[in-house]
């Protein structure tokens, strides 16, 4: 396990380990993604209350929760590349910022569209909706700072220190915001609902939506870090065969 | 002759002195913050015919948000000058506690910066039409406050000490670091306004400077040791 581990963070391992895994994660999540979205938005039975406005659940949810667990990921990462010095852990936390920065976007995003037809507003200053701004903050601070550096070595540990000063600085933002909330307006109960009403007709899908995008994120986080991989030993002997080898196919 | 090394505490006075001897010799750096602050703030009455009790319940948060933004405006020379001329690499060579030297640091920057905001915020509070149960827990949050936003601001100084401008992005790094300390702290003088008791929101700005004074000076060192390379 451990010396499996270690493999994993060279950069060469990691490249040649992940191509033939590479096309089963994609055709998992594309055929979970696939599946959940055509039942979610085409079959499922629309909401008693929400009618067809509920489908945005089957995108936002997983990606409001992706936006957390990535950075958590991003986190761990940094950690791995501040204390072991690992470069494919910075690859992976610089492929995790971006992939993460998106989907809290898309979050925020796809909750306003859906928060215009239900609650009759786009946007609101709920701690939720409040806290997940702030991760986009803290998220385009941390891909800022690594774009500010020349060196790839300083932007690296740079962006590590920032992403573990906001992994302590998160939970207390997000019981700011709570306060915040409950000191200024009423707690929105808008998103209170009896759980056991919703038919698996509805929440099947959504698990569906779920994995795959979860797929997707790992995929995306895989190919971006095979990208960096590439480029970073871009000097590399083993790079420059597999290029040459490359050209020769073509 | 052999020079004897200095002890910690001889070594933390140094450096609490030598941050208030450059601070003396160039006054700007004390005026400039505050100036910022009063100029700043000034600026919101202008801004639109506000209704003087509209004004006054709004006065909080506009002080807290200008106080943030003075201080982090006035770190951004905290350790610019001593990354120039060598001392910076010096320091991190130092048989002494890194630790302490930078909360020491940050104190001392603290004393000329910060605290000038906290005295006169009630100035600007009449400006701004604070009512008067206001001022106290306006006072006191900012002397709880202040400090946790030198430091958390010192983080984002030490991380990019290296960089050519680094102005914009400073903000963008700091300022949604800062939000817990602007929640609180302009809560406290809310909550007094309405009445309700703030000793427990006091305890929290307390909180998150203890933890701000235990952790941050180990993420400036770390950042130090980047940008210093």
């Amino acid at each position: 396990m451990l010396q499996w581990l270690y493999k994993l963070g060279s950069p060469r391992h990691f490249y040649e380990m992940t191509t033939g895994f590479l096309p089963w994660l994609a055709g998992t999540t594309f055929l979970l993604l696939g599946i959940g979205l055509v039942w979610g938005l085409g079959f499922a039975p629309p909401d008693y209350q929400m009618g067809d406005n509920f489908r945005i659940i089957y995108i936002h949810v997983p990606t409001a929760t992706g936006a957390i667990w990535i950075y958590a990921m991003m986190a761990t990462m940094a950690a791995m590349h501040l204390v072991w010095n690992l470069k494919v852990a910075d690859m992976v936390a610089k492929s995790c910022g971006i992939v993460g920065t998106s989907f809290c976007a898309i979050a925020l995003f796809t909750g306003a569209f859906w928060g215009k037809p239900t609650w009759g507003t786009y946007w609101i200053w709920d701690a939720k909706l409040t806290s997940f701004l702030i991760l986009l903050f803290v998220y385009v601070g941390v891909m800022a700072l690594r774009s500010a550096f020349d060196s790839e070595t300083s932007a690296s540990k740079a962006a590590s220190v920032l992403t573990l000063v906001g992994v302590v600085n998160l939970p207390i933002i997000y019981y700011a915001a709570v306060w915040w909330n409950t000191l200024h307006q009423g707690p929105s109960v808008l998103g209170d609902r009896d759980a056991s009403a919703n038919p698996p007709e509805i929440w099947i899908p959504a698990f569906f939506s779920g994995f795959g995008l979860i797929g997707l994120l790992f995929l995306i986080v895989i190919l971006h870090t095979r990208n960096e991989i590439l480029y970073r030993e871009r000097r590399a002997q083993w790079v420059q065969e597999l290029l040459d080898g490359e050209r020769a196919h073509a | 002759m052999k020079r004897q090394a200095l002890g910690l505490l001889a070594c933390l006075r140094a450096t609490l002195l030598r941050e208030l001897q450059i601070a003396a010799s160039s006054p700007g750096k004390i005026v400039n913050p505050l100036m910022f602050f009063v100029i700043a703030s000034a600026l919101f009455p202008l801004s639109g015919r506000l209704d003087l009790a509209v004004l006054g319940s709004i006065a909080p948060g506009i002080l807290w948000v200008t106080a943030l933004l003075a201080v982090m405006l006035s770190m951004e020379g905290l350790f610019r000058s001593d990354f120039d001329d060598g001392t910076l690499e010096q320091l991190l060579l130092s048989s002494q506690p890194l630790y302490f030297h930078l909360l020491v640091k940050v104190l001392g920057h603290w004393l000329v910066t910060g605290l000038p905001l906290v005295v006169i915020a009630p100035l600007l509070g009449l400006l701004l039409n604070l009512p008067a149960a206001g001022y106290q827990p306006l006072i006191l949050g900012l002397l709880l406050g202040t400090p946790t936003l030198s430091l958390v601001a010192a983080i984002g100084t030490a991380l990019t000490v290296g960089l050519a401008r680094s102005g914009l992005l400073l903000a963008v790094l700091v300022l949604p670091l800062s939000i817990p300390v602007l929640v609180f702290g302009a809560g406290v003088v809310d909550t007094a306004l309405n009445g309700l008791p703030v000793a427990g929101l006091f305890s929290l700005l307390g909180a998150l400077l203890l933890l701000a004074a235990s952790l941050a000076p180990l993420a400036i060192a770390a950042s130090l040791r980047i940008s210093v390379q």
